[in-house]
């Protein structure tokens, strides 16, 4: 176990700058979400969620993968470089970590999706424990533990100290490069801290939240629930759910006319909008309450029963925060235990 | 908030009403979720409280288009936007039965969290009957507090008034809440300089994530398919590439409603990344104020919009640059 | 070789079919001279440019936009270009608002038999838009390549 103090995080982060970008949650006009860390930018890590997760980080909201440009009479392709350079994400939280898990899932099989492979190879997750836990968390229900994140370094911040403790060889590598700032430190008070948060996760409201009858196993019985022509109503179809969450994974790909060229660039996509999965023949979701439906189905039925029983879900609670009519996974996982469906 | 229960039953029992639009009651103090209820025992988990936020005539489009009448739960400024939506043909005053309730001023959760409250258990203070000054929060982290005010939503500061432009029947008490000066922040960013300005918009929305919560929720986005959303059109851009696309979103957002938007202030409520997009809606409701005269959408069904309307000697497009 | 560093801005012109496409003609064949910079939009009415044209217009690289109706008044469909003038007054404002150059977008109402006025109206816009430069702040970076 080692640690820094917190007054020299600033350069904690200056030297890990040195060897590759550095992403961290920035905060830029008063909300806060990972970025690349520039000099005199606002760090911040007191703040539990960022709005966004960092799920970007490796899976950007868009990116160009080729550009083609009319060159006489031919038309020349130029692939996107894939990330060939090491970085660094601090700042990750277990339910964050949790998120980059499932969409390893997704990405990392078969066809492996080489733009996210790239930056997965690159970069080094710094997580940061959860000093204090929230009332829209739920990572304990998915077998999360926020006390103590697994990723290639775990951190905790206590009191004015940041505690370090390298879990990967990545991890390993990292503390090297930066270990002139970092001091030998007392492993018991990680002990505490860990048994602390523990305590409030325990506290919390959500965390009694009971998955029974969510398997993938389930998917007859629960698609053709009545609930759900009750429990869509409020759905307003923005995309916020989907754009905060951390594991949503679907994309949408586009071509941009830049008037000399064209860039196919590929951005995340929400089932919650109209055009979503539209194919020649049209739509196969055409209203609101199939699309609703869709993203709880996905993440709680259809996910599991392809991935060994892995929920597509994390307990991070964003969209209980941010869904602008009050709706969340939440709500529709309890509105189906009351009703026993 | 039992005066309404009780009444909503009695409508709903004497068969006025087929259903009720309001708010139930959610699972954390402070997340009820608009709610459709057709029978008297579901009643039960109706709620309206200071979190009962969202402007219920944006629901009200679908449901004019169901069997039977809606009762509906309407603030003040919700009014404003039905009265709207009747001029524009969007919902049917007959299918709408509609409770003014009354508002104390609604509170937003972020500010309070943006105070550093957090772990939050329960909340009192926010009750509609007996709104209190001070809310008293109770957390995982200790016992909290914070006043009421610092908890309101942006738009209550500039509340157009406790008085609702149209309703069937009244229930409980308004207060005014009003106590900034509403277009104070828009002049404040007319007066900057072009580079502040700009500096300012690139900051604020870059943090835009497309996710059209803003176009979602306004009462005046009422169109069945979204210019942003045909696949037709080159305009359907989903990316978050370059901040321009962002910012064509936002003035044509606001382009749209100019003239219709009653500063109902749900843009700004539902911005998932806080950002101020009332600023965009405001600055054309002060530029058709003083350009065109007074104009308050909603405050009347039926009146002919600014942007429907035109006079004579009406100012020239170059008046921009010979203004401050 | 000398290079020509002049700066040459993208013009775009949303012209009124009845008036100014016909005075941009006119000046044409009176043989009067405005800057090949600037491309022509044949419009129905100057009321028929929605704000999305003017704004899609600079991502894509125009410098500066100018919208030609028949004056206040002669509009061929009676009103067009009275609720053009409305609509472009607040979308100008707007612009102006959120930190773009002012002048970059105009209002010009030229009828089919101001040959000359159409001719110096783009004149002295080309020469405007040269003053304020190249268009930035609405421009898409992706087109800039």
């Amino acid at each position: 176990m080692l640690k820094i103090a917190k007054k020299d995080l600033a350069s904690l982060f200056a030297l890990i700058k040195e060897s590759g970008e550095l992403y961290l949650p920035v905060k830029v006009a008063e909300q806060t979400n990972f970025a690349a860390y520039e000099d005199g930018a606002e760090f911040d890590l007191d703040t539990l969620k960022s709005v966004k997760s960092p799920k970007d980080v490796f899976f950007p909201q868009s990116e160009t993968l080729y550009t083609c440009k009319n060159e006489g009479k031919t038309i020349k392709i130029t692939p996107e470089e894939l990330v060939d350079q090491p970085f660094v994400v601090f700042g990750m939280k277990a339910c964050d970590v949790g998120g980059i898990e499932v969409l390893d899932r997704v990405f990392l099989s078969d066809p492996v999706d080489s733009f996210y492979a790239a930056r997965r190879a690159h970069g080094t997750i710094v997580a940061l424990a959860c000093h204090e836990p929230e009332e829209s968390c739920f990572c304990k229900v998915f077998g999360i533990d926020a006390a103590e994140p697994v990723a290639d370094v775990a951190t905790w911040m206590i009191g004015d100290e940041l505690y370090w403790k390298a879990l990967t060889e990545k991890g390993e590598a990292l503390t090297e490069k930066v270990s002139s700032l970092l001091t030998d430190a007392d492993e018991q008070v990680v002990e505490n801290e860990k048994t602390a948060i523990r305590a409030i996760i325990e506290k919390l409201p959500y965390s009694d939240l009971s998955l029974e009858g969510w398997n993938g196993d389930a998917v007859a019985e629960k698609f053709d629930s009545k609930l759900w022509n009750e429990l869509y109503k409020p759905c307003l179809a923005c995309g916020t759910c989907t754009f905060v969450c951390p594991t949503c994974q679907c994309y949408d790909i586009k071509d941009y006319n830049t008037g000399s060229s064209v860039q196919r660039y590929r951005c995340w996509d929400s089932c919650m909008y109209s055009d979503f999965t539209m194919m020649a023949h049209g739509n196969n979701r055409t209203s609101q309450m199939q699309r609703f439906r869709q993203r709880f189905m996905h993440k709680l039925v259809y996910f599991p029963a392809n991935n060994d029983g892995t929920y597509s879900c994390v307990g991070c609670g964003r969209c209980v925060d941010k869904c602008p009519a009050s709706l969340n996974i939440v709500k529709v996982i309890k509105a189906f235990g009351e009703k026993g469906e | 908030m039992q005066e309404l229960i009780t009444r909503a039953k009695e409508l709903l029992e004497n068969g006025t009403v087929a259903r009720v639009l309001g708010w139930k009651i959610g699972d954390l103090p402070y997340n009820p979720e608009p709610a459709f209820f057709e029978t008297a025992e579901s009643l039960d988990k109706f709620v309206y409280n200071g979190f009962c936020g969202a402007n219920l005539s944006k629901y009200m489009i679908e449901a004019s288009k169901l069997e039977g009448k809606t009762l509906v739960c309407l603030k003040p400024c919700d009014t404003y936007s039905f009265n709207q939506l009747l001029t524009e043909h969007r919902v049917d005053r007959d299918k709408a039965y509609i409770i003014g309730v009354g508002c104390k001023g609604k509170l937003d959760v972020e500010k309070i969290k943006k105070t550093g409250i957090k772990g939050i258990v329960s909340i009192s203070g926010a009750e509609a009957d007996s709104a209190c000054d001070t809310l008293e929060i109770d957390t995982l982290y200790g016992k909290k507090s914070c006043a009421y005010g610092d908890a309101m939503l942006e738009r209550c500061h500039v509340c157009k008034g406790k008085e609702h432009k149209i309703y069937d029947e009244l229930i409980g008490e308004s207060r005014d809440t009003a106590d900034k000066e509403r277009f104070a922040e828009v002049e404040m960013i007319e007066a900057m300089s072009p580079e502040e300005k700009f500096a300012f918009f690139q900051k604020e929305l870059s943090k835009c994530i497309r996710c059209n919560a803003c176009r979602n929720v306004c009462p005046a986005c009422s169109c069945r398919k979204c210019v942003f959303d045909s696949n037709k059109f080159d305009s359907a851009q989903k990316a978050n590439v370059d901040s321009f696309e962002e910012k064509m979103f936002h003035i044509i957002r606001a382009f749209h409603v100019a003239g219709r938007c009653t500063d109902c202030g749900e843009c700004s409520r539902v911005c998932p990344q806080g950002i101020p997009l009332h600023l965009f809606n405001r600055k054309f409701i002060k530029d058709i104020d003083e350009l065109y005269g007074d104009y308050t959408a909603g405050a009347e069904a039926g009146s002919l919009a600014p942007l429907t309307d035109f006079k004579m000697d009406d100012a020239e497009p170059s008046i921009v640059n010979e203004r401050g | 070789m000398s290079v020509n560093n002049e700066f040459k801005p993208k013009i775009v012109a949303f012209c009124c079919n009845w008036c100014s496409y016909a005075g941009a003609d006119l000046a044409g064949s009176s043989r009067l001279a405005y800057p090949a910079d600037v491309k022509i939009i044949r419009v129905p009415c100057s009321c028929r440019v929605n704000p999305m044209f003017i704004l899609r217009a600079f991502e894509k690289g125009a410098d500066g936009v100018i919208i030609c109706g028949c004056h206040p008044g002669d509009c061929h469909y009676s009103t067009g270009n009275y609720y053009a003038r409305r609509r472009m007054t607040l979308l100008f404002s707007m612009l102006d608002y959120i930190g773009v150059e002012k002048g970059r977008a105009r209002v010009e109402w030229v009828s089919a038999a101001e040959g000359v006025k159409f001719a110096d109206t783009m004149n002295s816009f080309v020469s405007k838009i040269k003053d304020l430069g190249e268009n930035v702040r609405l421009g898409d970076i992706r087109c800039k390549n």
